[in-house]
């Protein structure tokens, strides 16, 4: 068996990506305990928040099966718009999720974009991950979204954030009858 | 097993304001439907703008049935069934793009965009004598009319013309669809089809956007977070004074009029849209004088089509695929000749609006949901739906056609049309006595 390869570059990539493993799964936490105001702090202030569509393409026109950035989605959002999405949810008579939804958010096959070994202050990444969204509400009603996450992280203060997320649905007709949580 | 002769009046009673739950939620009734109306009626298949070049095409839907609408090489329009006449696969699977011929996976029948059937494998060995291929063409729809970039089609060719469908409700188009300063600019769409499953009755979105303005409470939230585009109060701006207004032909539709004396300001966070609707107010008054400030807001053009011509301006089809479910459509419309930031302006103030993320329409579909599903119980059957407000209020108003009540503009009169339009097709065999019951007011 080979030794190890523990370079101060490998030490240091497996440090951000326990760091970033770590974050994510806080993410998740927070939203499904429903501690919205926390989640925002997660946030830069100018963060794009997007989730475009899916469509039925030939494989010749594969790289269309997502929509663009200047066509429809299912979200595009700024941090005003996802401040008032939280603020929507705390009246207490936003009925789509009200009474509260049962979410849960599973996390996985994280991946660097490219292979770096730390992440100083102010410097961006790119990760890509799985997500699988689960919810239910009321009695019966459940819903399954999977798919993949693209977030680029930057280092503000210290700690990470997100600066933009683009969330790929595996669903063109959408079957979830609308999107109350976030992803 | 319900009888088919005049059972349908029985179960709307719009004189007393009384429906029976039945007609949500039976299937019976449900199939019923299918057959009466949605092969009957005109419906919503999509707009020029998704099919501008010869050979471009786009799939939708009428009622549950695929349908493919496309601009042949000779620059016709056409809307087809997308069922192979062999064996009946979908010949085209993809939801929109350009091509020469559908070809069908299954046994390889190829139709040209104009539907004629061109290839059949083994056509000069395996048919003897050969068949004529020009009688297994796609089934196209009886009629086609573009009205204003909306493409629209029946399977009746009996059916009035599409105008006369519409009748009065012809003037919520003229100045609801129009670009904004009411010249000949045109719309267009923004792009793609949001897509999504709704469980409930198909009726429920057509009667709720047809000018149910009782329904404040559901968007309660959405008004405390001031989602409007100019972020001061509520989640639209200043749209004036409400009229509602119902048509014998089954549609029914909420406008607004705005005082034409008054400046506009529309869009206040956005400084450049703001400056665009302006200057389109300004050309409006020129344009369209007396009739300037009046708008339609939202409304139903019977069975399933849905539109809201101010804030947001968005086109939805409810396609039935079930008595019990429901597919929303929804697209979005601007000026075409509006600049490039304003159209992703109003994007992304229609997408936080509307659609299943929307933070108005999200309220929406988990009232459908419910409402549906407690209604099909079996004592929950036993009793009607209430809808008696505004009853024998409906008068006429100085410029907007149609049966109107104003001030104040709760009223159900909307919806009893609907209904009585939605019996009329389930009782009425023929076009003629279709068109004669226009005469009796709901």
């Amino acid at each position: 068996m080979a030794k190890p390869d523990l370079t101060p570059e490998r030490l240091g990539y497996l440090d951000l990506m326990r760091e970033i493993e770590d974050f994510f799964y806080r993410e998740a936490d927070l939203l499904d305990e429903r501690e919205y105001d926390e989640w925002l702090d997660l946030l830069t202030e100018d963060i794009v928040y997007w989730m475009p569509l899916r469509k039925n393409v030939s494989f010749e026109n594969r790289s269309k099966d997502i929509t663009a950035e200047n066509d429809l989605a299912w979200f595009h959002d700024d941090k005003a718009t996802l401040k008032k999405r939280v603020k929507q949810i705390q009246t207490g008579v936003h009925w789509a999720d009200e009474p509260i939804s049962r979410v849960s958010h599973l996390i996985t096959n994280i991946r660097l974009a490219e292979p770096i070994s730390s992440l100083g202050e102010g410097e961006t990444t790119m990760t890509k991950c799985r997500f699988i969204v689960y919810r239910n509400r009321v009695e019966d009603e459940t819903d399954f979204l999977v798919g993949r996450r693209e977030d680029t992280l930057v280092r503000v203060n210290g700690s990470l954030r997100i600066a933009r997320r683009k969330i790929i649905l595996d669903q063109s007709v959408l079957l979830a009858k609308n999107l109350t949580m976030f992803f | 097993m319900r009888s088919r002769s005049s059972s349908a009046h029985n179960l709307v009673d719009t004189a007393n304001g009384e429906i029976s739950r039945e007609i949500f939620v039976n299937e019976e009734i449900y199939e019923q439907e299918k057959e009466r109306i949605f092969t009957r009626a005109w419906l919503y298949v999509g707009h020029e703008s998704q099919i501008r070049k010869n050979g471009d095409y786009f799939v939708s839907k009428m009622g549950e049935e695929s349908v493919i609408l496309t601009r042949d090489f000779a620059g016709k329009v056409h809307v087809f069934l997308n069922s192979c006449a062999h064996r009946g696969m979908k010949v085209c699977r993809y939801d929109e793009g350009n091509t020469r011929a559908f070809r069908c996976p299954y046994h390889a029948w190829t139709y040209k965009t104009d539907g004629t059937l061109i290839g059949v494998q083994d056509y000069e060995s395996a048919y003897q004598p050969p068949f004529d291929k020009s009688e297994w063409g796609l089934v196209e729809v009886a009629q086609l009319a573009n009205y204003m970039g909306t493409i629209w089609a029946t399977w009746d060719k009996d059916a009035p013309p599409f105008e006369d469908y519409l009748g009065e409700a012809k003037f919520a188009f003229d100045h609801g669809l129009c670009a904004w300063d009411g010249g000949d600019g045109g719309t267009e769409l923004l792009g793609s089809v949001q897509k999504w499953k709704v469980p409930c009755n198909w009726k429920f979105i057509a009667e709720n956007f047809s000018g149910d303005w009782l329904h404040g409470v559901s968007h309660r939230s959405v008004d405390m977070v001031r989602l409007g585009p100019s972020g001061e109060v509520g989640r639209r701006d200043d749209f004036g004074q409400l009229v509602v207004t119902a048509y014998p032909e089954g549609h029914g539709i909420l406008y607004s009029v705005y005082p034409n004396k008054e400046t506009r300001i529309e869009y206040a966070t956005s400084a450049v849209t703001s400056e665009y609707y302006q200057r389109c107010w300004e050309r409006r008054l020129k344009n369209r004088g007396e009739l300037a400030g009046t708008c339609p807001l939202v409304g139903t053009i019977f069975p399933n089509m849905s539109f809201h011509a101010q804030q947001p301006r968005t086109l939805l089809v409810s396609h039935p695929t079930g008595a019990n479910e429901t597919e929303m459509w929804r697209t979005y419309f601007v000026d075409s000749e509006a600049p490039e930031e304003v159209k992703q302006f109003l994007r992304d103030y229609y997408m936080r609006y509307s659609g299943p993320a929307g933070m108005t329409e999200q309220d929406d579909m988990e009232n459908w949901n419910y409402a549906h599903a407690a209604s099909s119980g079996t004592i929950a059957r036993r009793r009607p739906y209430h809808y008696k407000a505004g009853l024998g209020r409906g008068g006429a108003h100085a410029v907007i056609p149609g049966v109107v009540t104003e001030d104040p503009i709760t009223s159900e009169q909307n919806p009893r049309y609907f209904y009585k339009r939605w019996a009329e097709y389930m009782d009425t065999g023929s076009w003629d006595e279709l068109l004669d019951a226009r005469k009796i007011r709901a």
